[in-house]
């Protein structure tokens, strides 16, 4: 019989505590396929953040390390620094990433450290249970903004993508999304680029993923998919914004 | 090799190199920025790794990374520079990862001063970050003695897997001394076999802090308290100084200050007045023992900081109630002087003690 699906090697035989309808199992499995292809699982070295992914470290079938919240960008800095030749991926959601840690995602992203950051932004606080995260669209209603995001208060949705690609030192950053086929296949895309350019040594990679959480979005999952499209789409576009040093830039000199 | 004339900050990063802290991660900070100046040069040379990273609440956290996958790892700070680190030294900890940390200390609280201060012997030897755990304290009192220390704290960050850290004041930072690099010999370690350096041909290692089940971080924290224990048991270091006759006053002080109460007691000899210094080169584990001992010989123990009294309270656990114990500090990035030190000594022996 020939085998159609299977679990990647990459990932472990571990039920994960995720919601239904959630996409951090999309994208885990994403990474876990990417890496299997590649043939990096030996050497690969993921990074657990502070958030729903927490436990990130269950789930996959190679080395991790836990991070404080907001500091994976620092501790794979260390990782990669220490050993070069190990592959090393931070998984971050947005209170981390954006909020907590953008010191150090900007720190990193500038000195060009060679890993890569999977960015999952669903625009709210997943494991604290449902507030405000600096990625929150106007207007939407979360635990700490229950009139809804007020940008006269407390600013517009942070764009991770924009923020760093305005970075002159060379790296990969695109925004892909999870909500559909057509979307998961081009985040795979994206991703295995972003590997790619880690293991042939050429940049700092940073992925970002637009997820759904049904759960502390108040929606089902058919809802939060649409909410997706029609909220978050228009605001974070789903595209690349930056690629490693063209001869072009080199020239600019 | 002779002795060389080096400042005590670029002393201890050669110190550090030749013991195999091949990877630096530092934030520049005063009193201490030329221990991070001169691995910018030296690194390079020995191939290791200096970064000079974007704070010092990523640089601890650096640390943790580049520990975990194994490498010898440093940085050195003043206390503010410390306290931001407090985060990634409690992750350290709780992780089981070696890693040396030196605190120059400067004045404080806040932003305090430049000048030198035993401020930071709270942060030090009562965690200083959240959670229960400690950090093995080392106290050189001499740019020789700092020296000689550095390859002693990498080795025992990696047998005991634990953050170490030496501390010393402004002064062991940046007076100049002769010293010498002596080549030191340690049994050998135990391979690094939980470290996250890809999983080809054993199973996945995890370096991992989060224990969500109770009587698994019950067993974490218990797990590390027998460190400790162990630590209290086989590494108390400590120097004794004139104490070998009855004691008018049992002096107690480390670092810097050590020296000024050296000198005191050469001077009150000279009056007749027989003091003795306990000098404790691990401030964790604290030499409690001996300073029991040694206070039962004595008539007063007093207890010299260039703080308004923290290390003190350690002495009183100590003595218990059996002998008075007194304090004399200066605070603010003052030293305290021989002859301040002489007139407290001669206040409380004058004073009969009880």
């Amino acid at each position: 019989m020939k085998v159609v699906f299977k679990r990647p090697e990459s990932l472990s035989v571990t039920p994960t505590h995720y919601c239904p309808g959630c996409t951090h199992g999309i994208v885990h499995r994403l990474v876990a396929e990417v890496v299997d292809e590649l043939g990096l699982r030996e050497r690969t070295v993921g990074i657990a953040p502070v958030g729903c992914s927490v436990l990130a470290f269950n789930y996959f079938n190679f080395d991790f390390q836990q991070a404080a919240h907001g500091r994976a960008p620092a501790v794979a800095t260390g990782i990669k620094r220490a050993r070069p030749d190990l592959i090393v991926f931070t998984y971050q959601g947005d209170g981390d990433l954006a909020s907590i840690g953008m010191s150090e995602i900007i720190h990193a992203a500038n000195r060009g450290e060679k890993f890569t950051v999977v960015f999952i932004n669903n625009a709210i606080y997943g494991m604290t249970g449902g507030q405000m995260a600096p990625t929150t669209m106007p207007g939407q209603v979360t635990t700490t903004s229950p009139r809804g995001r007020d940008v006269n208060d407390v600013g517009y949705p942070i764009r991770m993508c924009e923020l760093l690609s305005s970075l002159r030192t060379p790296g990969f950053v695109e925004r892909v999304a999870v909500h559909n086929p057509k979307q998961v296949l081009n985040a795979r895309r994206a991703l295995k680029q972003a590997f790619m350019y880690q293991r042939d040594n050429i940049c700092f990679s940073f992925v970002e993923f637009l997820s759904t959480c049904p759960t502390n979005w108040g929606m089902f999952p058919v809802q939060a998919t649409k909410w997706l499209e029609e909220n978050m789409l228009p605001y974070y576009p789903v595209k690349n914004f930056k690629m490693p040093e063209t001869a072009e830039a080199k020239n600019a000199d | 090799m002779g002795k060389i004339l080096m400042k005590g900050n670029e002393a201890i990063a050669e110190s550090a190199v030749r013991a195999g802290g091949l990877l630096y991660f530092g934030y520049p900070i005063t009193p201490q920025s030329e221990i991070a100046e001169y691995l910018a040069h030296r690194m390079p040379e020995v191939g290791g790794v200096f970064l000079q990273i974007e704070s010092e609440v990523a640089v601890a956290n650096v640390l943790y990374g580049a520990a975990g996958a194994g490498a010898r790892v440093w940085t050195s700070s003043s206390s503010p520079g410390i306290s931001l680190m407090m985060e990634g030294v409690s992750y350290i900890a709780a992780s089981e990862l070696p890693c040396v940390i030196v605190n120059i200390v400067r004045c404080g609280p806040g932003l305090g001063g430049i000048l030198p201060s035993q401020g930071d012997y709270f942060q030090a030897v009562k965690g200083g970050g959240h959670g229960d755990y400690r950090c093995l304290v080392l106290a050189p009192s001499s740019v020789q003695e700092a020296v000689d220390l550095m390859p002693l704290a990498f080795d025992r960050a990696d047998r005991y897997r634990n953050p170490v850290m030496v501390i010393g004041d402004g002064m062991i930072g940046q007076m100049m001394e002769p010293v010498e690099f002596k080549e030191q010999k340690f049994p050998p370690l135990p391979p690094k076999d939980w470290a996250t350096t890809g999983c080809k041909g054993r199973k996945p290692n995890v370096v991992n802090s989060l224990y969500l089940d109770p009587v698994v971080e019950e067993q974490l924290n218990f797990k590390l308290a027998a460190k400790y224990e162990q630590m209290r048991k086989n590494e108390v270091r400590f120097e004794e100084y004139r104490t070998d006759r009855e004691l008018d006053c049992l002096l107690v002080a480390y670092g810097t200050t050590a020296r000024v109460c050296k000198t005191a007691i050469q001077r009150l000899d000279e009056e007749k007045i027989c003091a003795g210094l306990l000098r404790p080169i691990t401030l964790f584990p604290f030499p409690e023992d001996k300073i029991y001992e040694l206070a039962q010989r004595s008539k007063v123990v007093l207890t010299v900081e260039m703080s308004t009294g923290q290390m003190v309270e350690d002495v009183r656990l100590a003595v218990g109630r059996t002998k008075p114990v007194y304090f004399f500090g200066r605070a603010g990035g003052m030293v305290p002087s021989p002859e301040e030190v002489i007139e407290v000594v001669r206040k409380y022996v004058e004073g009969g003690g009880r």
